[in-house]
């Protein structure tokens, strides 16, 4: 077994890698860019090693370094996370020229499913079923409609080299393929520098299933299950789960069966991914194949009670795999959501920044497991009784559940705009597919993340969809059931009143704890007990008596504990347990739950009256300003004052996230005031400049 | 007996009716609420003692001795606000237009001594359409009491204007000399001279918003502290507000009970000051985390932001907070944040409330605005401020303290009690870059030399061992602990006793 691993990664995935390699005895060598070295995975390997600047491209990105910080630590195995270096087979390439054992695929497995049309052709030969379409090269459009006549419409023509969504163009006839055709090629050649172009059927309704694999060096090959990842938003995974409601064992047994078949003919070794799409019908159809840990693995551990990265490690040190097919047994569901700083609110906008509170909910297992027995590190011979954590598991337990949260950050951290959006990931287990969820709903809500935009609200309203509770997903359901963007998951009328007796709940901590304050004239005096509560525009009348709380005269049984300050209440409304976060507003609170966030106007009865004679304000007209719409650097402005715009015109470039946003003018006119330079670290909201 | 009882009710309910239901009516049109209204939300519910509610004005010209209207325009009395004693006056715009005649400012005055007497806040809620003409100097003569009694009452019982209404002419220098002003947006504004006189005299042409609003006088002028989008907005906050003011300078600053752990660590701290000096972080978490619960009442959020002053409260206790903002004008000391915290820091003196000061100041803003505008002066009361204050000083820098800006900000040489400083402070007399320019001047030609001196500089200066050293830091705090730190100090200083020299007043550089 392997002395030291050093981790080729940074965030979750090289915390995750650490905390198995310390479960293993192993020691571990993280390594860190400029604007990582106070992040938690330095502290938490044995060693860390400083690799360069922020930029992944002279960072993370670079070999060489990683090489070299091997060589430093005397690190005898590397682990490539994923992203970054893992799915390079030069790197894998350069590691064994330096006798560094590389925690993954062999080189050569690397490089056939590297390219998209040779993997095609591999999967082909090994009897896979892919997307019927045309694997080779296509001359020219005449070819090209000669092809698509024969596969069907509809087809997807896309860059041989491209991804994420980058270079593909969707023909529903032939008029179609003849205009679209060479501009695919051109967007391959000037996106990826290479202009092969295939086209393929476009599968209606689509699902995205994968296959998780792990293999030996012995030539053993095991399938884990399928993983479903249909919920999608351009083409970025937002919740993974396992097993997919979509696929019945026969599927699986199929599905499984040829991707081991593809990941032999190539002689794969480790854990790798076979991603299928498939279709209404349940046909099932080749995508490529990731030859390396995915970010959703967690999911496959928690159904199967494999730790993948434990196999990996032992795979790479030359084990045999513990366990064979038969082994394998599905148990229960798990779901992973992955918390994004992005802003569901603004369009899904990047929002890097400080993350001032950040405080993921408890990880919970009340599985129980089976005693597991010590083994020695580098034993060859597996031990059948640790074969699988979740099997034979004791079914006493009413309510067995898993939450477990993969993350990488904490309090007082900055998601910067050099790296991957993520967060965190919520992973839960429960028995049933529901169970799952609703354990995914409650963890949201104790999810507390302050200081930048994030996803969270936006993920519960998904747990709480009818379509996604009913598993009627496809790759299309955020597009389909969001067209116009998110709001914040719409809210029961019993919700509301639950939310209004707990707003007036808290009013009265707050004014109880008032009246405690000394040098009163006649002594405490009692708090008010009646409030009124605006939420959204219905008024709820709250009385509290006692124990006893009604909302508009009918009474609900609120237990609930809360103390000024807490920025959370757990409390039980009418018998169901809620987590509320609280945040102080002048006039209020808002009150964050169960995927919205919601203003309640909080007075005391006899103020309320009054309140009829406010004058509601309208919001002041910003159209004329533009305004940042995320944080970021002004990069160019390209416009002065005085000057006449157009609308569409682009006026300023504004970069977040590594990305270059253009902001245009919205409609034509003339440019009164200039309130920003180029080179300005902007705030979200801040006006860059004014229009007449 | 009955009948005087009768009549009694009678005059009662005559004098609630105010300026009557059209006028009330009028008032409500304009989003205000009444005179009474507005006390029946600032106090606890049913604790309004009203005085002098039957006083009739007394002006017998122009016909005003066939309009009399009980109260005059103003209603009077005291009340509590969670419990404790507040006198107040509120005016009552149905009446003459809150106009203020001899009898009202009477009526105003009474209160203020009645305060005055027993030690209480004088909260004013100001909506009039200024002197009572009819009654000419009278009237004038009825302001000139009022302010009389506003300077006497200062820095003796905290006084509070709510601007809820007009406040024109002479009528704003009543509340320009009390300690704060809140004002409602859209429905209050206060000037010297109107849009009309302005138009007239300099051609100017402005609107009421513009020359004296909420936002205008909140963000630009300075003039008063807080915006409130209505009436009951800013009558709530007035109650939060008084929650944390001392009755008088003789009681002590009031305390509640709290569950928020005095020792509380935030670990979060340790990183907010970002590795490059020139990138600017927000004051306001470090103030948050350090304060009871995350509470901060913020005095002119809106003016001069790079330096933040307010309330809040460690241990349930009030003190007053000071701190530059690197957020805005990279924290530097300017003409209007000089005058800003001065004003304050001088308030949490006169009534005994400790003052918590967090730095990271790189120096004065430069430039011949400031200069020309007399920075000296208004940066000098900042500095007389805090010199003065005998009240418990506790001082955190948290990154730059610069030259004479460090002295300013709570120095040790200012009496300061406790000076920490976090690992990342940097006290020098400027930063690295600048020090090294002038020192080594005759190298400025070469980039290696200068380099090697910047370094050398940064590594002598940029830390705050050499402070430490000399012993103007108390102690190298680790920024997690500053809650325990600052609140074990004020325990430790609750019974300090300072006092400076006996002297008529002071000189300080107006």
């Amino acid at each position: 077994m392997f002395k030291k691993i050093l981790i080729a990664n940074r965030g979750e995935i090289a915390c995750r890698v650490i905390r198995t390699a310390k479960k293993m005895g192993i020691a571990t060598v993280a390594v860190y860019s400029d604007a990582d070295a106070r992040s938690p995975h330095v502290e938490l390997a044995d060693e860390a090693v400083h690799i360069g600047p922020a930029p992944a491209a002279e960072s993370y990105l670079l070999a060489d370094k990683i090489i070299a910080a091997c060589k430093a630590t005397g690190a005898d195995a590397v682990h490539p996370g994923y992203g970054f270096l893992s799915e390079r087979e030069s790197f894998a390439k350069a590691l064994a020229k330096e006798k560094i054992a590389f925690i993954g695929p062999p080189p050569n497995a690397i490089a056939a499913m590297g390219d998209k049309i040779e993997s095609k052709k591999l999967a082909l030969k090994a009897g896979v079923s892919v997307v019927p379409g045309h694997v080779g090269e296509i001359d020219d459009t005449e070819h090209a409609v000669k092809i698509s006549g024969e596969i069907g419409y509809p087809v997807m023509m896309k860059a041989s080299a491209g991804g994420g969504g980058k270079g593909m163009r969707l023909a529903w006839s032939e008029q179609d393929v003849r205009e679209g055709f060479e501009a695919t090629k051109r967007e391959g050649l000037a996106s990826f520098g290479d202009d092969r172009v295939f086209i393929e059927k476009f599968i209606e309704q689509p699902r995205h299933i994968e296959i998780q694999l792990i293999g030996d060096q012995h030539g053993s090959i095991v399938y884990l299950g399928e993983r479903e990842c249909s919920i999608q938003r351009r083409h970025q995974k937002v919740v993974e789960e396992a097993p997919s409601p979509f696929v019945d064992p026969e599927m699986r047994r199929a599905m499984g069966e040829q991707a081991v078949a593809l990941a032999a003919a190539v002689g794969y070794y480790s854990a790798g991914t076979v991603e299928l799409i498939v279709g209404a019908d349940k046909s099932f159809y080749f995508l490529e194949m990731n030859t390396r840990l995915q970010v959703e693995h967690p999911v496959t551990e928690e159904i199967t009670g494999i730790d993948l990265v434990e196999q990996m490690i032992r795979v790479a040190a030359g084990e045999k795999l513990p366990f064979s097919q038969d082994d394998i047994v599905l148990n229960g569901w798990a779901i992973e959501a992955r918390v994004y700083a992005e802003d569901p609110y603004r369009g899904f906008l990047p929002s890097t920044g400080r993350l001032v509170r950040y405080d993921p909910p408890e990880e919970v297992d009340t599985r129980l497991r089976q005693a597991q027995p010590e083994r020695s590190g580098d034993g060859n011979q597996p031990d059948p009784l640790t074969l699988s954590l979740s099997k034979g598991e004791a079914r006493d337990d009413p309510s067995p559940m898993v939450i477990r949260v993969d993350d990488g950050v904490r309090e007082g951290l900055e998601v910067s705009m050099f790296y991957d959006p993520m967060i965190a990931k919520l992973i839960t287990w429960a028995p049933t597919r529901e169970g799952a969820i609703d354990a995914q709903i409650g963890a949201l809500d104790r999810f507390e993340l302050a200081g930048l935009g994030n996803n969270v609200d936006f993920l519960s309203a998904l747990m709480q969809h009818p379509r996604f509770r009913a598993g009627a997903i496809t790759t299309n359901f955020i597009a389909e059931e969001y067209p116009d963007g998110f709001e914040g998951a719409p809210a029961s009328a019993e919700l509301k009143r639950g939310l209004a007796a707990i707003a007036a709940f808290v009013a009265t901590a707050y004014s109880d704890r008032a009246r405690l304050v000394d040098g009163q004239l006649n002594g405490p005096l009692e708090p008010p007990s009646r409030w009124q509560i605006r939420l959204g525009d219905s008024d709820h009348d709250v009385a509290l008596d006692g124990d006893d709380l009604t909302v508009d005269g009918t009474p609900l049984v609120l237990e609930a504990i809360y103390s000024p300050g807490d920025r959370a209440i757990l409390a039980t409304i009418d018998g169901e347990e809620i987590v509320v976060r609280i945040a102080n507003h002048r006039t209020g609170f808002q009150l964050t739950t169960r995927g919205a966030s919601h203003f309640a106007r909080v007075l005391p009865a006899h103020v309320a009256p009054l309140a009829k004679h406010m004058i509601e304000k309208v919001p002041p007209d910003l159209s004329k300003f533009l305004l940042c719409p995320m944080p970021g650097l002004l990069m160019q402005l390209h416009v002065g004052e005085g000057d006449t715009v157009e609308a569409g015109q682009p006026l300023a470039v504004v970069e977040a996230m590594k990305m270059e946003n253009i902001l245009r003018a919205e409609k034509a006119g003339t440019v009164k005031s200039v309130n920003a330079v180029a080179g300005d670290s902007l705030a979200v909201d801040a006006v860059i400049l004014e229009m007449e | 007996m009955n009948d005087i009882i009768d009549r009694l009710e009678a005059k009662r309910a005559a004098a609630r009716m105010g300026g009557g239901q059209k006028r009330i009516d009028a008032q409500h049109a304009k989003g205000k609420l009444t005179a009474r209204e507005r006390l029946a939300v600032l106090l606890d519910e049913g604790s309004f003692e009203e005085l002098d509610m039957y006083v009739e004005h007394n002006c017998v010209d122009f016909g005003m001795e066939t309009q009399k209207i009980p109260g005059d325009g103003v209603v009077t009395g005291s009340g509590t606000i969670n419990g404790r004693l507040v006198y107040v006056y509120s005016q009552d715009f149905t009446v003459f237009g809150g106009s203020l005649s001899e009898r009202h400012a009477t009526k105003i005055c009474k209160v203020m001594d009645n305060a005055m007497k027993v030690g209480a806040p004088v909260i004013g809620l100001n909506d009039s359409g200024g002197a009572r003409i009819q009654e000419g100097v009278a009237s004038l003569g009825g302001y000139a009491e009022v302010f009389q009694r506003n300077v006497l009452a200062s820095g003796v019982i905290p006084q509070l204007s709510l601007i809820m209404g007009p406040c024109a002419g002479g009528a704003v220098y009543s509340p320009a000399m009390t300690d704060f002003i809140f004002m409602v947006k859209d429905s209050s504004y206060m000037f010297v001279t109107g849009p009309d006189v302005v138009k007239t005299v300099t051609n100017e042409v402005v609107t009421q918003e513009e020359l004296g609003g909420a936002v205008t006088h909140t963000t630009k002028s300075g003039v008063a502290d807080v915006a409130f989008e209505n009436d009951i907005e800013a009558l709530l906050a007035a109650r939060d507000f008084f929650d944390y003011l001392p009755e008088s300078n003789r009681s002590e600053v009031p305390e509640r009970p709290t569950d928020d752990p005095w020792d509380r660590l935030e670990m979060g701290l340790d990183t907010l000051i970002p590795d490059n000096a020139n990138q600017p972080y927000d004051m306001h978490e470090v103030i948050r985390k350090t304060l009871d619960e995350g509470d901060f009442f913020e005095i002119q959020p809106a003016h001069a932001g790079n330096i933040i002053v307010g309330f809040g409260r460690i241990e349930g206790r009030t003190v007053g907070v000071v701190a530059n903002q690197p957020m805005v004008l990279a924290g530097c000391l300017d003409i209007n944040s000089s005058k800003k915290a001065a004003r304050f820091v001088r308030f949490c003196d006169a009534f005994e409330i400790p003052i918590l000061t967090f730095v990271d100041v790189p120096g004065f803003l430069p430039g011949t605005s400031q200069e020309l505008g007399g920075i000296i002066k208004h940066g000098a009361k900042l500095l007389f401020a805090y010199a003065e204050a005998t009240v418990p000083k506790i001082t955190v820098i948290t990154r730059k303290a610069y030259g004479g800006a460090y002295d300013v900000m709570a120095s040790k040489h200012l009496r300061g009690d406790l000076n920490y400083a976090w690992p990342t402070a940097e006290i020098a007399v400027m930063g690295a870059k600048g020090a090294v320019e002038i020192i080594f001047r005759s190298d400025a030609g070469n980039a290696e030399k200068i380099a090697e001196k910047t370094k050398e500089y940064e590594d002598r200066f940029a830390n705050p061992f050499v402070a430490a050293s000399k012993g103007f830091i108390d102690e190298v705090i680790v920024p997690h602990s500053t809650r325990r730190r600052v609140a074990l100090g004020l325990r430790k200083l609750r019974n300090k006793q300072l006092e400076n020299p006996w002297k008529k007043h002071d000189n300080i550089p107006l």
